[in-house]
């Protein structure tokens, strides 16, 4: 009975469950109510990716008005993959924010962080679950507007700059993905997603339609920090609460790559406009740029935090780099990145949370001698960093391994060095934070560091041992990925 | 004439890149966010203008009345226009914010303040 309205309860319950944080006024209950939910949330997609594992796609009236006519809520795999990512990794945060919130935020303004947490779930939830091509922009924006509350918690006063200057870029973003919405809106009349994907394939010679497709990319693109549109994603990163970082970095970015997939693959259809425009190319030499150029910044960063920050910048274009193939594999090496990315940089990011807890990590000597004070959080941070690496038996190297056959399938060899290239960028930036938290001596005046506490520990824990248990037996992710690029780019006549 | 037959769609134009030039241009944060806001509403003016019919009225059922024109645009931008506003509030609050941290809203001041900073 339930089981069927599940695709609404994943949108509806983070959204109810936002203002009656805000009635409950007091910090202990609100976490206890937002981390309840997020659980719930995560119990509810992982249903939903059996359900559609199970008997395929899901399709779900809103208000029972039937679609195209109403809003129409559709779960697909990849959409389930995208779901199970971004609530798995809301319900991981949670035990890590009670106690790092309590440091990096007032405690008056606590029960307004979990309000604005649950509401940026809701929207993130919901872009992944609707299948209406407007309904999207809503969630988009809901989504939108409290990370920028969120972000401008952070303590430092350049939060505020960063939020507003992402609040800038987002919503010019945002704007340019409602008019090309528009400009599709006027040729075909529809805003259903299905109902979209059968009529625009046969108008692509339609220049409203190319111009559409043109206001999209870029509308997207400026959400998903892909070079050269990514200035508002380090500072925003760096100066957020530590929170607030691992959820945004973990979820934000990959769900908008989410959405340039489906807007490729299924709104246009897929192979017909990389044959003819030169969007492919674009997009294949935007991710090789992103992944080189933010590499590049990153190695000389002096500040932790934004140096992870680039090195998201730089693997978003690992994800574009392979949906810009065209290729199930390649299609399937951008999803899996989805999962993988998601895990190694919120282990990377909590790890650098577990150490901002104890001393203040925000440098590079903040962080001398660590390895032997806090061994597990330096260790798991070792583990996330190979994983970026890429190394084999972490996630990092499945990803690799899949985008490489894809680059060789086409015959891409630019595309194979700049890979190559990428992962050693990384191995120079990881080094340099191992380097400093295992090779340099404690500093003189250090007192005695202890490790985070259990309750930032143990997810930190979960993820790291996630980035190598999937890096060994990735069967399902990929598994996953590769159905679900088959089902974007198989259903085309 | 067809350049006559196009007139909101120019004004949504220049509207557009009224808005696109002062958020890129002034160095004044609450001017940015106004441009922002004329950006915002050109596209307002672009959906309402495709919804229109010519001599179309408001979708009445009524039989004096045989051509209508499209109300979902409209309604659309409803949703757009709320969506408007709550950015607008949270982008002039957050510059409040700013001038109360920095002493100014002038993005050349602030950013020269966050050069000295490590």
């Amino acid at each position: 009975m339930i089981s069927a309205h599940l695709p609404a309860l994943q949108v509806v319950v983070p959204l109810l469950a936002a203002p009656v944080c805000l009635l409950l006024r007091n910090r202990h209950a609100a976490w206890l109510l937002a981390a309840l939910v997020t659980w719930a949330t995560f119990i509810i997609a992982l249903g939903l990716l059996a359900q559609v594992a199970d008997r395929g796609t899901i399709s779900y009236a809103i208000g029972d008005w039937a679609p195209p006519w109403g809003i129409e809520y559709r779960v697909d795999l990849f959409g389930a993959l995208v779901l199970v990512i971004v609530s798995g990794i809301g319900s991981l945060v949670m035990p890590f924010a009670r106690i790092n919130v309590e440091r990096e935020i007032p405690a008056e303004r606590i029960y307004l962080f979990y309000v604005m947490y649950l509401l940026c779930l809701t929207g993130l939830l919901g872009i992944a679950i609707t299948g209406d091509a407007f309904n999207l922009f809503v969630f988009l924006e809901i989504s939108s507007l409290s990370s920028y509350v969120l972000i401008s918690l952070g303590h430092d006063r350049r939060a505020l700059t960063a939020a507003l200057r992402y609040l800038i870029m987002g919503t010019l973003g945002a704007t340019f993905y409602v008019i090309g919405i528009g400009l599709l809106y006027m040729v075909t009349g529809t805003l259903n997603m299905a109902d979209l994907a059968q009529r625009v394939p046969d108008l692509l010679h339609l220049r409203t339609v190319e111009a559409a497709l043109a206001f999209l990319i870029v509308g997207i693109s400026l959400k998903l920090a892909l070079f050269p549109l990514h200035l508002w994603l380090p500072n925003a990163y760096a100066f957020a609460p530590t929170t607030v970082t691992i959820f945004l970095a973990a979820t934000a970015t990959k769900v908008s790559v989410y959405v340039i997939i489906r807007i490729i693959y299924t709104v246009y259809g897929g192979a017909p406009i990389f044959r003819e425009g030169i969007l492919n190319e674009a997009l294949m030499g935007l991710g090789m740029l992103s992944m080189v150029a933010a590499g590049l910044v990153a190695i000389y960063q002096s500040n932790v935090k934004r140096l992870l920050a680039y090195s998201s910048v730089s693997q978003i274009g690992y994800m574009v780099l392979g949906l810009s193939f065209g290729s199930v594999i390649g299609l399937a090496a951008g999803i899996v990145h989805l999962f993988n990315h998601a895990i190694m940089k919120a282990a990377l990011f909590m790890a650098l949370g577990c150490a901002t807890q104890q001393v203040r990590a925000v440098s590079f000597d903040d962080l001398a001698g660590l390895g032997r004070q806090m061994p597990v959080t330096m260790g798991a941070l070792v583990v996330g960093a190979l994983s970026l690496i890429g190394l084999p038996l972490t996630v990092g190297f499945v990803t690799k391994w899949y985008l490489i056959q894809a680059a060789l399938q086409d015959g891409a060899w630019l595309a194979v060095i700049v890979i190559l290239a990428s992962g050693l960028f990384a191995v120079v930036y990881t080094w340099r934070i191992v380097e400093a938290a295992y090779f340099r001596p404690l500093p003189e005046d250090r007192e005695e560091v202890r490790e985070a506490p259990l309750g930032m520990l143990i997810p930190l824990v979960i993820l790291a041992g996630a980035c190598v248990v999937f890096g060994i037996g990735a069967t399902w992710p990929m598994d996953l990925a590769l159905a679900a690029a088959e089902s974007l780019i198989g259903a085309r006549p | 004439m067809a350049f006559a037959g196009l007139y909101n769609y120019w004004i949504v134009v220049v509207l557009m890149m009224i808005g696109f030039y002062v958020v890129i241009a002034q160095g004044n944060l609450v001017k940015k966010i106004f441009g922002l806001n004329i950006f915002q509403v050109s596209v307002f003016v672009l959906y309402i203008t495709m919804s229109k019919v010519d001599g179309g009225t408001a979708p009445i059922l009524d039989d004096r009345y045989q051509v209508y024109s499209n109300p979902l645009p409209h309604v659309l931008i409803l949703t757009a226009i709320v969506v408007g506003v709550a950015t607008m509030a949270l982008g002039l609050a957050l510059v409040v914010r700013i001038r109360e941290a920095y002493g100014t809203i002038e993005e050349e001041e602030i950013e020269q303040q966050e050069g000295e900073l490590p």
